[in-house]
């Protein structure tokens, strides 16, 4: 006698139970806190801000907590959040030269207006395992001086003065922001599109795109012109107002990739860009965008576009990591109402060839 | 923190009204795939959120829903889905695909037939036909443009120059109002049949890949075939262990590791109905409840 399957309804209760259960973990280990995440785990943080959409250092340490550390979860929680809240309108385009800057490197001039600023940073650690830091290691207090009053210009702009690169393409100003969660996304987009895209877009996925492109994959001799990582005022201008408002400050990170030069006999030759911004301290993941946005430009510049990661259409479909996690593990989900169409259609062509084997061996025996 | 709190059937009216104007073109050019800003929703992508987005946009209080994964009501998918719209729309729901007034499915058309003021809302992953043969939106878009389809049919042709039939069980092609070349959803090409002149209007939400199409009531619907090699359909010889069907869609069971299988009806619902109407099969047992396999 044959049961069907049934009870799914409890076996998903009781499965959620479970998780909430080792999620937890062992209980007589004290409980970790949100601030705990985001002052401790604070580049995990910045990622999921990132990827997810959204400046909320809380509910981004909520959502890692409860992804148990799975980044892409953590991210897809966020978004889905993120996807329920109501539009007031765009910021004003934040001001990246006025950075209050904590961190800020070039790897094209030995000295530049405002100094390079190495700031908190892996780079020259040696990576040996700290036993030290297993437990109870207080750190030494931090040097201070008094904050310089000098500028920090943007490495950009001092290049620019002399038209040594291109110039940034000035957006309308009354024009309507793009917006790809907003509106669907069709090809070719504009470059204020890919961006977005690319800002949302996996940090490994936009790495390994990147690194293609310095092994000959779609090359485009980049220089880290300037990565600068600090805050930034947020303003918005309310129509009721009249005025740009003050709404806070955030935390970013931009590089700017000074790469090839492009010219013709009808335009001198100059320096072209390649763009990144997060949300937080994401170096790799602003490096690798701008290496990405850079190769993303060949068609505007004219170039071949041959190499995966100067592919629009390629990248910007399968950059997102909450598309690409749900599709991928979507095939957990039953097919065997296909699966057994396959089969009976396997099964019948097994067959036939079975038989027109048979039929082939007896005619040979016959001769 | 925020406390999140959420609208009817979830999506906020805005976005609501968005999909509606999605569906209402999907349905005045039928088996065209018209774009929409599919939204991130609390499931994941893949797992159905086109046709929640479409069910979450058409749902009303007085709305009885229905949601099937592989043809049953049980699937743990099917529940999840159900149980979101219980909680954030608080309709009413049921497992019989006739009072139902809008069904939510995934690989399955219900047996029984669908009337008139019906909604049968499809879960797509892949809604583009041509993506296999031509994997740029933007070459399939210009293809569909000029109603240009031979790519489908040179691969329908090669099937049968390789295998000697059309290699596609499932996810078959088909031609909707003589017009647009449309995936049918993975359903079994079992079903395709149900698609022509049905009397429910039949929408596609695809999330992931943002497209929303419809087929309205009563459209022709023609599974793609040659003269030589018309189009068949695909069930298990056999009648279902359980209510007797000879005509339903089968699972295959598999009984124990000697090679023991058998066949019932992948429509729970259709099954259950028979069985309560006295018919059986060779395997019948008392009305399946809560009892085993939890
Ligand atoms: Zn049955």
């Amino acid at each position: 006698m044959y049961v069907a399957v049934k009870g799914g309804e409890r076996a998903i209760e009781n499965a959620h139970r479970l998780l909430a259960h080792e999620r937890r973990g062992d209980r007589d280990v004290p409980e970790v806190t949100l601030a705990q995440i985001s002052e401790q785990l604070a580049l995990g943080v910045d990622r999921v801000m990132t990827e997810g959409s959204l400046y909320d250092r809380e509910l981004a340490a909520l959502a890692i907590k409860q992804a148990r550390g799975d980044m892409i979860e953590a991210i897809f929680l966020v978004r889905a959040f993120r996807a329920t809240l109501p539009r007031f309108g765009a910021t004003e385009p934040v001001n990246t030269g006025a950075m209050q800057v904590r961190r800020r490197i070039s790897s094209t001039f030995k000295d530049v207006p405002g100094g390079q600023i190495l700031g908190p940073t892996f780079d020259y650690t040696h990576r040996l395992l700290d036993p030290q830091l297993a437990e109870g290691f207080v750190p030494e207090q931090p040097m201070t001086a008094d904050a310089s009053q000098a500028a920090t210009p943007r490495v950009t702009d001092i290049l620019g003065r002399d038209g040594l690169i291109e110039s940034s393409p000035q957006a309308d100003s009354d024009a309507a922001v793009g917006d790809l969660t907003r509106e669907p996304l069709s090809f070719p987009a504009d470059r204020d599109l890919r961006l977005q895209n690319l800002a949302r877009g996996d940090e490994g996925f936009l790495l390994a795109l990147g690194y293609s492109t310095q092994r000959g994959y779609g090359r485009n001799h980049p220089f880290a012109g300037e990565i600068r990582f600090g805050e930034v005022e947020v303003e918005f201008s309310a129509e009721d107002v009249g005025f740009a408002v003050p709404l806070g400050s955030i935390e970013l990170t931009e590089c700017q990739m000074v790469n090839q030069f492009k010219g013709s006999t009808t335009e001198a030759p100059c320096f072209t860009r390649g763009y990144g911004l997060a949300f937080g301290q994401s170096e790799r993941k602003t490096m690798s965008m701008a290496l990405v946005d850079r190769a993303l430009r060949a068609r505007e510049l004219g170039e071949e576009a041959e190499a995966p990661a100067q592919d629009e259409e390629f990248v910007m479909s399968h950059s997102d990591n909450v598309q690409s996690t749900g599709f991928v593990e979507h095939l957990k989900l039953p097919h065997y109402v296909d699966f057994q169409s396959e089969l009976g259609l396997l099964r019948k062509l097994r067959q036939e060839f079975a038989e027109a084997n048979e039929a082939v061996e007896m005619q040979e025996a016959a001769e | 923190m925020n406390a999140p709190t959420y609208n009817f059937a979830y999506l906020d009216e805005q976005t609501k009204r968005m999909i509606r104007r999605a569906i209402l073109k999907a349905i005045a050019i039928p088996g065209y795939q018209v774009p929409f800003a599919s939204r991130e929703m609390p499931m994941p992508y893949g797992w159905g959120t086109g046709g929640v987005q479409v069910t979450a946009a058409i749902l009303g209080p007085d709305d009885v829903l229905k949601v099937i994964d592989q043809g049953s009501d049980d699937t743990t998918n099917a529940i999840s889905i159900r149980k979101f719209f219980g909680k954030t729309a608080g309709v009413a729901t049921t497992t019989s695909t006739t009072d139902a007034t809008v069904i939510q499915t995934r690989h399955r058309i219900p047996e029984a037939s669908l009337h008139a003021g019906q909604v049968l809302v499809y879960q797509v992953p892949i809604p583009e036909p041509l993506r296999f043969l031509e994997p740029r939106e933007t070459e399939t878009r210009r293809m569909h443009a000029l109603a240009e389809y031979g790519l489908m049919h040179v691969k329908l042709y090669e099937d049968i120059a390789r295998f000697g039939h059309i290699a596609t069980a499932y996810a078959y092609p088909v031609k909707v109002n003589a017009r647009y070349l449309m995936d049918p959803s993975p359903t079994p090409k079992f079903d395709n049949p149900k698609m022509d002149n049905c009397a429910a209007l039949q929408l596609f939400g695809a999330g992931r890949e943002k497209r929303i199409y419809a087929i309205p009531p009563y459209t022709t619907v023609v599974s793609l075939d040659f003269e030589d090699h018309p189009f068949t359909r695909y069930r298990f010889d056999a009648p279902c262990a359980l209510c007797g069907a000879d005509n339903s869609y089968l699972d295959e069971i598999v009984t124990d590791d000697k090679g023991g299988r058998m066949f019932v009806c992948s429509d729970t619902d259709f099954c259950e109905q028979r069985q309560a109407a006295g018919h059986h099969g060779t395997e019948s047992a008392a009305p399946h409840k809560e009892k085993a396999h939890v």
